[in-house]
């Protein structure tokens, strides 16, 4: 099936974020030849200008390059991956911030609650 | 492109649309919605030279919209246009007859991709195959134009996903203008580049998809709903 977006943002930045996501997992090689446009699109079951901004947006972020006549590739600059993992990272720990404060848990206590899932505990009941 | 300007139709009393002004630009996708007898219908007909306006005007590709329009708009109608006598292959030697863009090579290729039977009847086909072989009926053309009325009408979400992939194999995207209109816009939505809303015959609203999430973070399908509150 195809895919489902979310509509908080717009597809073509989804769809840019799911290919930094499988090149930092490894999923995508440095240096791999991605998909073409129209074959990207119909992968995803969306418009080939949307797949063309992506690549546009990736192409600007030194996350692809595209070579004329031969298609996008992956980057092959290990230390634009090793910034692309950290950047990554951050995004995950503010949504995560974000959501604890959110149900109104301290910050002293964000950090020993993760200390403790770390170690393997159940989050003890503070109040 | 197509063009709507000031486009009245009665028939009898009812008005089925009521001083529509639209403009399709060339190479664009474009969602039509609205409920039943919003006048969906009446404006993709018109726009394929079928009905004509009983005020204003319809132009399509710089000539008013008549039968002699045919030649440039490949039509999907919602009813009809597939004869339950003949074989999956009649059907594409019919239409391969009466238009001169049709191609057989696009045909074949959509045989495949479609998953059709060359030598079934239309009769003995499902809905899904049914609306599958219409939708090959259309893609095979290279016309300006592309107008499906409602190509999702009564399929499972399965059959719907592949004619979402089947139009994003088979439009040549930049030089085909393609109007769809549907109910189901789930699976549509990521394709469409433009939305309007039809209601009791007239434009309710109108929108960009892309522009619609980074504006306003809302799908069509909820762009639409807050339309109707």
């Amino acid at each position: 099936m195809t895919e489902e977006f979310r509509t908080s943002k717009p597809i073509y930045r989804q769809i840019a974020d799911r290919i930094i996501q499988q090149f930092v997992r490894g999923k995508i090689a440095p240096g791999e030849k991605l998909p073409s446009v129209r074959e990207m699109a119909i992968q995803s079951g969306v418009n080939p200008n949307t797949i063309q901004r992506t690549y546009g947006e990736l192409e600007r972020m030194d996350v692809v390059e595209t070579r004329r006549g031969q298609g996008t590739f992956m980057t092959e600059q290990i230390d634009r991956k090793k910034q692309l993992r950290i950047e990554i990272q951050r995004e995950m720990i503010e949504t995560f911030i974000q959501n604890m404060r959110g149900i109104g848990v301290e910050d002293k206590e964000i950090t020993e609650a993760v200390e403790q899932f770390l170690a393997g505990k159940e989050p003890s009941e503070n109040d | 492109m197509i063009e709507l300007r000031n486009v009245t139709k009665e028939y009898g009393k009812r008005k089925a649309l009521q001083d529509v002004s639209l403009q399709f630009e060339k190479g664009k996708i474009y969602g039509i919605l609205g409920p039943n007898g919003s006048g969906k219908s009446t404006m993709m007909k018109m726009a394929a030279g079928l009905v004509f306006p009983s005020k204003g005007e319809v132009i399509v590709n710089g000539q008013p919209a008549d039968r002699s329009i045919a030649r440039d708009v490949a039509y999907l109608s919602s009813e009809g246009m597939v004869y339950p006598g003949l074989t999956v292959q009649q059907m594409i030697e019919f239409f391969a007859a009466q238009h001169k863009d049709f191609s057989l090579e696009k045909a074949e290729e959509l045989i495949q991709f479609m998953s059709l039977e060359r030598h079934k009847k239309v009769a003995k086909m499902s809905k899904g195959q049914q609306g599958r072989l219409k939708l090959l009926l259309v893609l095979s053309r290279k016309a300006p134009v592309l107008l499906l009325d409602e190509p999702f009408l009564g399929l499972d979400p399965m059959v719907r996903d592949t004619i979402v992939k089947g139009l994003v194999s088979f439009i040549d995207f930049g030089e085909q203008t393609v109007i769809i209109t549907t109910h189901e816009i789930t699976e549509i939505e990521p394709v469409l580049e433009e939305a309007v809303i039809l209601d009791e015959g007239m434009v309710r609203a109108r929108c960009h998809v892309e522009a619609l999430r980074e504006e306003e973070g809302l799908s069509v399908l909820q762009w639409l709903k807050r339309n109707y509150q």
